[in-house]
């Protein structure tokens, strides 16, 4: 029982490893499949703007690339959602409800759907497909959000705000 | 043709793939923005795993595929590496995003993943993100509008 190691695991990682670990193989699996059975790079943000397709008339949001693929982007989310749903109901310990407040994801929500559009990524597209592809343009684009979000969050925490 | 394209076989891959992205994101416990604030603020690292487990079988399953594969067999698209372009929009994006993500702890995909493990306050997120891509669709259109027209608009 002696020795940093075990020690340091526990305050970096108060809630185990395998858990993350085993999730984030299966998010990779996931995107994974869909590649080697489509050719597809799927990444979860440009559902948004292929979504609104179906509802707005601007050029913009009505470009091929979003028209042909809008279909299957709302396929992939509402089986992303049926997958954590699943998770939920076997192995996971019940429903569960943030207790984040509104104001948070209402702005954060905003800035997110914003800056992913304008960045031509998210966590999935560049932080999990881009990294993957040992893509510099990911790279950049993950340690541009990775340092920032981690400023603001340290941000709030320090002017007090929480959860 | 956009709709007829994507045969049973092609959307019963989508599924799979959904199913098992959502089933990771709610197990690695990234629907809960707790745990990403978390990881922001220093209390517990987990997130590190998550994104490192799923890029590193990415990485590998790209590529193999692109070694040893030709072409993916629902769409006969070439395996193969798809870049985006770097361009001053990429540190722009991931500013703004990064200070979206700060204040919520919520990304595209793990809010959706939220829905399903019960997480209904999300909806105010995701509200938000489409209300964003709208924003910036909606920018980005006005200002290649003007530009076309010149100067003199206006």
């Amino acid at each position: 029982m002696t020795g940093l190691t075990p020690l340091l695991v526990d305050s970096l990682f108060p809630n185990g490893i395998a858990h993350y670990a085993l999730g984030g193989l299966l998010i990779g699996l996931g995107t994974a499949i869909i590649y080697l059975g489509t050719g597809i790079i799927a990444g979860a943000s440009t559902f948004l703007e292929s979504t609104l397709s179906y509802v707005s008339d601007l050029p913009r949001f009505n470009k091929a690339k979003y028209v042909t693929s809008r279909d299957w982007r709302v396929v992939f989310t509402l089986s992303i959602i049926a997958g954590a749903a699943i998770y939920t109901v076997t192995l996971g310990d019940g429903w569960w409800v943030s207790d984040v407040q509104p104001w948070r994801f209402a702005v954060g929500g905003v800035l997110v759907g914003i800056g992913t559009r304008i960045g031509k990524g998210c966590t999935s597209g560049h932080g999990v497909c881009g990294v993957g592809s040992r893509s510099r343009t990911s790279f950049v684009n993950v340690a541009t959000f990775m340092l920032v979000a981690i400023g603001v969050a340290q941000l709030l925490q320090a002017m007090g705000v929480s959860p | 043709m956009s709709d007829d394209e994507h045969g049973l076989g092609f959307m019963l891959v989508v599924i799979l793939g959904g199913l098992i992205f959502g089933f990771g994101l709610a197990l690695s416990n990234m629907a809960r923005p707790e745990v990403v604030i978390d990881f922001l603020q220093f209390d517990d690292f987990g997130l590190v795993f998550v994104m490192g487990g799923a890029a590193v079988v990415t990485g590998t399953v790209f590529a193999l595929a692109e070694l040893f594969g030709d072409k993916a067999p629902l769409t006969g698209a070439r395996y193969g590496r798809r870049l985006k372009s770097f361009d001053k929009n990429v540190v722009v994006g991931g500013v703004i995003f990064g200070v979206g993500w700060g204040i919520s702890g919520i990304c595209p995909g793990a809010a959706y993943a939220s829905i399903g493990v019960g997480n209904y306050p999300i909806l105010i997120a995701i509200g938000g993100m489409f209300a964003g891509a709208y924003l910036q669709g909606l920018w980005r259109a006005r200002r290649a509008d003007s530009a076309a027209r010149g100067t003199s608009a206006d």
